[in-house]
């Protein structure tokens, strides 16, 4: 194991950023932040269709409204195998809709309310994500 | 003035992704390869949402209500059960692939990546899958 490109003050202040979203949510609207709930119920359901869609639509603005602040340009380096890409999608989008959770929902919302369910989701996703990566180096 | 709520916690949301690099499946998945080139930041992401969100949330939920809503809605769901391991599983095995999970997939929809709009289309495919075929619902 080598340590590289390690950025703790960036990524501690941008998780703090991450928390306080989580909070403002919880203390206005009453509900806790989990992105594939909030995007897949955005897609098949009544309830709440239209808040679901305004936070999306804010994490889409979120880079943007960054990038006029700060003039910083966003860079994102990122597979261009289209089959990859919709595997991978697909297995996200079917996985977390079925333990009911992805790295917000479970590994934000769930571990900070203490949920051993959430605890658990999050240590196998890490597994798996980890093993995938050990195993794609080696092919 | 709750949908309000919604498109500001986005985009509050959004901007921590940028700010911790999140939106970079680069980063994320160098976070994922713990037995290579480790990058340990996704963990200071996690720790950093937490340190602010789980004592407020603690605090918060012990209101009457939500400063906007009638009550707190949110899951309260203590089961462990295959469809949690199997569906974290497969979720960690398509992050592991493509270095993309809900959140930052959705947030670099701003930069209009075709490589990540084509995985956003493909996990709405995913969600719309398991409502489909009810499969967040039988065991």
């Amino acid at each position: 194991m080598n340590i590289v490109n390690f950025t703790p003050i960036t990524a501690t202040l941008g998780g703090m950023i991450i928390g306080l979203a989580v909070v403002i949510f919880f203390l206005f609207n009453g509900r806790l932040v989990g992105i594939s709930g909030i995007a897949s119920n955005a897609l098949t359901e009544k309830d709440n269709k239209f808040d679901n869609l305004l936070f999306l639509l804010g994490l889409i603005l979120g880079p943007i409204i960054y990038s006029l602040f700060t003039s910083k340009e966003i860079n994102i380096t990122i597979s261009n195998s289209f089959i990859l890409l919709i595997f991978a999608g697909l297995l996200v989008g079917i996985g977390t809709r079925i333990s009911g959770g992805c790295t917000s929902g479970h590994g934000i919302s769930g571990i900070g309310r203490f949920s051993l369910r959430s605890i658990i989701a999050t240590i196998t996703f890490m597994i798996v994500g980890i093993l995938t990566v050990l195993i794609k180096n080696f092919i | 003035m709750n949908k309000l709520i919604s498109l500001i916690a986005g985009i509050i949301f959004g901007i921590g992704l940028v700010v911790s690099e999140m939106v970079n499946p680069a980063k994320v998945l160098a976070f994922l390869d713990l037995f290579g080139n480790w990058d340990p930041s996704l963990a200071f992401v996690m720790i950093g949402a937490l340190v602010v969100s789980s004592p407020l949330f603690h605090l918060i939920k012990n209101k009457e209500k939500p400063l906007l809503a009638e009550k707190f809605n949110y899951s309260n769901n203590k089961e462990i059960n295959n469809k949690l391991i199997i569906g974290s599983a497969l979720f960690g095995a398509g992050w592991g692939l493509g270095g993309l999970c809900p959140g930052p997939a959705i947030s670099s929809l701003a930069l209009l990546n075709i490589n990540s709009i084509i995985f956003v289309f493909a996990m709405f495919i995913g969600f719309y899958l398991v409502k489909f075929f009810n499969l967040n619902k039988t065991s």
